[in-house]
C-alpha cells in the first residue's frame, strides 16, 4: 500500500493518468444519470434471482387450493395464480429463468458473431463474401420465426432455448463487429504489427478482437432486451422454458389470458417484470452507446 | 436503372434459395423424423403403416432428393398436406391470408402514423423536455411485449367499457364496424411497437439533415418553421426511415403470431404456432418459406423505392 502512495506522488501530472474502474464508473454515473439507474435496477434484479431462495416467501411452484386467484394482500404481495401460487415469488424465481436465457443467448449470439466478423473483416476475400451471404439469409428471417422453428426442432430445455434465441442473433452481432475490424485494420499500429512479422491469426485476435469490445459491449446490452422478449415469447407460445421453471412468459401463457378478467394481477405483474427489465437495459444501451460510439449518438 | 433492378431481382432470387435450403435444414435438426414425432403419442403403432407414411412425404428418399422434390412442389404450388385437417396446406393457410395482410397493413400505417411526426417533433425540440418524454415513451414500447400490450388493452377495455373486441372472427361484409374495432387493437399493439423504432430512426436522421446548410440557408431566407421542415428537411430525411419501414416490416411477423394469439385472430401467423404446436412439419416448413418470400418481396421493393427516391443509387453513384 505504502509503494502505490509514494509512486503516485511522484508522478508529476494526473491530468493524464488513466481514470480507475471507481472513478470511471463516478463519471458514467454523473454523465448518464438515467443510464446509470437503469444499470442499478438492473443488478438489482439479478441480485434477486440470485437470492431467490432468501427473497421469496413462497415455494414457486407449490399449489394451493385453498387460495386460488387471491388479489394481492399482505399475505400474497402479487396475489395468486389459478392454482394457488404465489406470484410475487414466481416473478423472483422466473427472474433467474429470464436473465440466465438473456444473458446466455446474447452473449453466446455476441461472442460467435464477433468471431465470424472478426475472421471475415480481418481476411475479407471469398470467406467474407460467403459469411456476408449467410448472414442476409439468417437475418432475412425474423427473429422469432426462426427461434420459434429452433426451440421446436430442438425440442424443449433451457440449453435449447438458449442456442434457439442465440442463432438468430449472430448475424446481426457479425454484422457490427465486421464493421469495426474493417475500420480498425487500416490504423497505422496493425501495418507496424505486420511490418515485425507477427502472424495474421496474431494480429487478428490479439490485436483487433480486444479493441472491438466497445462495440461488443454496446451490442450485448442492445441484444439483451430483444433475448428476454423472445424468450418470453416462446414461453409464451409454450416454445419455451419447460414446466416447473416458472418463467416470466410462461406466467402469461394461456391460463394467464383465460384468468385475465378475474385476476387481473395474473397479467400485469409479470408483464411488468419483464417491460421493466428491457426499459433498464435498453436505457442502458443509449447510455453505453453514446459513451463509447460517440457516431451513433442519438440513433 | 434496368441494370440496377436486375440486379436486385438476382440477389432476392438467391436469397429465396439459401433461405429455403436453411429452413429445410433447420427443420431436419429434429432428432429422429417427422414420422416418428407423428406416431410418439399414439403408443405402439402398425411399423408398415409407419412405413407407408414415410415413403408419403418422401423421407425414405436421400436428403438431398427430398430438398429437390420440395422445391419442385413449391415451384408447383403444391405446400403438402396439413396432418392435423388432413386437407391440403393451401386450402388452410389460404382464407388465412387476408387477415394476416391486414392486420401487418393496418400496424404498419399506425406504425408510420405516429412514428414519423413524433420523431420530427422530437428533433425539432432535441433535448427538450418534450423530447425527453417523447423518447422514453417510444423505449417504453420497444420495451413491452407486444402481446402483453394486447393482454393490457383486453383489460382496460374489460373494466373501462366493459367491452372487448369480438373473439371470434368477424368478416368485414357480416359487420364492418366490429370488423374494423376487432383489427384495431391487435394493430395498435403491433404498430406501438414498430412506431418506436420509426420514431427513433426519424428523430436521429432528422438530427443529421437540419444540421445542413441548405437547411440554415431556408431559416437566412426566413422560410415558415414548417415548410422548412417538413418540405426542405423531412424529404430527405425519409431515405433511412424507407429502409427501416422495410426492416421492420421483417420483424413485425414475429410480432402477429404472437398477437394473433392473443386476440384469436385466424391468420397466418397463428397458424404457424399451431401447426409447430401440433407437429405439423410439413406444413411448418412451407409457411416459414412462405413468411420468407413475403420478406424477401418486402425488401426488393424498399430497395427499389429507394433506388426511385434517391436517383445516386440507382445509378451506382456514391
Amino acid at each position: 500500500m505504502n509503494v502505490s502512495t509514494a509512486g503516485s506522488s511522484v508522478e508529476p501530472a494526473t491530468t493524464l493518468r488513466r481514470h480507475n474502474l471507481g472513478e470511471n464508473l463516478f463519471l458514467f454515473c454523473r454523465e448518464k444519470p438515467l443510464g446509470a439507474l437503469a444499470a442499478l435496477l438492473l443488478l438489482l434484479m439479478v441480485l434477486a434471482a440470485a437470492f431467490a431462495e432468501t427473497l421469496a416467501t413462497y415455494d414457486p411452484i407449490r399449489t394451493d387450493a385453498q387460495h386460488t386467484l387471491a388479489p394481492p394482500d399482505w399475505a400474497h404481495w402479487f396475489g395468486t395464480d389459478n392454482l394457488g401460487r404465489d406470484i410475487y415469488s414466481r416473478i423472483i424465481y422466473g427472474a433467474r429463468v429470464s436473465l440466465a436465457v438473456g444473458i446466455a443467448s446474447s452473449f453466446l449470439g455476441a461472442v460467435f458473431g464477433g468471431i465470424i466478423g472478426v475472421i471475415s473483416g480481418y481476411f475479407g476475400g471469398w470467406f467474407d463474401l460467403m459469411t456476408q451471404r449467410i448472414m442476409d439469409i439468417l437475418q432475412g428471417l425474423p427473429l422469432l420465426v426462426l427461434a420459434m422453428v429452433m426451440a421446436a426442432a430442438l425440442g424443449p430445455s433451457i440449453g435449447n432455448v438458449i442456442v434457439a434465441i442465440s442463432v438468430p442473433i449472430i448475424p446481426r452481432a457479425q454484422r457490427v463487429i465486421r464493421g469495426s475490424v474493417l475500420a480498425i485494420r487500416e490504423f497505422a499500429y496493425i501495418e507496424a504489427a505486420r511490418a515485425l512479422g507477427i502472424g495474421h491469426l496474431a494480429i487478428a485476435f490479439r490485436h483487433i478482437l480486444p479493441n472491438t469490445v466497445g462495440p461488443f459491449i454496446v451490442l450485448m446490452t442492445a441484444q439483451f432486451g430483444s433475448a428476454i422478449l423472445v424468450e418470453a415469447a416462446l414461453s409464451f407460445l409454450g416454445l419455451g422454458v419447460p414446466e416447473p421453471y416458472p418463467s416470466w412468459g410462461r406466467m402469461l401463457s394461456v391460463s394467464a389470458a383465460e384468468f385475465a378478467q378475474k385476476a387481473p394481477w395474473m397479467v400485469l405483474f409479470p408483464g411488468t417484470a419483464i417491460s421493466l427489465v428491457v426499459f433498464a437495459s435498453n436505457l442502458l444501451g443509449d447510455a453505453v452507446r453514446d459513451k463509447l460510439d460517440p457516431r451513433l449518438r442519438g440513433a | 436503372m434496368h441494370v440496377y433492378l436486375f440486379q436486385r431481382f438476382i440477389t432476392a432470387f438467391l436469397t429465396l434459395f439459401g433461405m429455403s435450403v436453411v429452413i429445410f435444414i433447420l427443420l431436419r435438426l429434429v432428432p429422429g423424423n417427422i414420422v416418428d414425432i407423428l406416431f410418439s403419442s399414439a403408443g405402439f403403432v402398425n411399423p408398415a403403416a409407419k412405413q407407408e407414411i414415410a415413403h408419403e412425404l418422401g423421407l425414405d428418399q436421400s436428403i438431398p432428393v427430398q430438398y429437390g422434390r420440395w422445391l419442385r412442389d413449391i415451384a408447383r404450388g403444391d405446400l403438402g398436406k396439413s396432418y392435423r385437417y388432413d386437407i391440403p396446406a393451401w386450402q388452410v393457410i389460404k382464407p388465412r391470408i387476408p387477415v394476416t395482410v391486414e392486420l401487418a397493413f393496418f400496424a404498419l400505417l399506425i406504425a408510420v402514423i405516429l412514428g414519423v411526426p413524433v420523431g420530427v417533433l422530437s428533433a425539432v425540440r432535441q433535448d427538450t423536455a418534450t423530447d425527453y418524454l417523447l423518447r422514453t415513451l417510444s423505449l417504453a414500447g420497444l420495451s413491452m411485449p407486444s402481446f402483453w400490450l394486447g393482454m393490457v388493452i383486453i383489460l382496460f377495455l374489460v373494466s373501462w367499457f366493459g367491452w372487448i373486441p369480438s373473439m371470434t372472427y368477424v368478416s368485414p361484409f357480416e359487420d364492418f364496424k366490429a370488423h374494423v374495432l376487432q383489427f384495431l387493437f391487435p394493430a395498435l399493439a403491433v404498430g406501438y411497437r414498430s412506431s418506436a423504432l420509426i420514431m427513433r430512426i426519424t428523430r436521429s436522421s432528422m438530427l443529421d439533415v437540419l444540421r445542413e446548410d441548405y437547411i440554415r440557408t431556408a431559416w437566412a431566407k426566413g422560410q415558415r418553421e414548417w415548410i422548412v421542415v417538413f418540405g426542405h428537411a423531412l424529404r430527405n430525411a425519409m431515405l433511412p426511415v424507407v429502409t427501416v419501414i422495410g426492416i421492420e416490416f421483417a420483424f413485425m411477423i414475429g410480432g402477429l403470431v404472437v398477437t394473433e394469439t392473443v386476440f384469436n385472430l385466424p391468420g397466418v401467423a397463428r397458424y404457424l404456432v399451431d401447426a409447430i404446436l401440433w407437429r405439423d412439419y410439413p406444413v411448418v416448413q412451407n409457411l416459414v418459406m412462405f413468411i420468407a418470400i413475403v420478406v424477401v418481396v418486402a425488401n426488393l421493393t424498399v430497395d427499389i423505392l429507394y433506388g426511385w427516391l434517391d436517383p445516386r443509387i440507382r445509378y451506382g453513384v456514391r
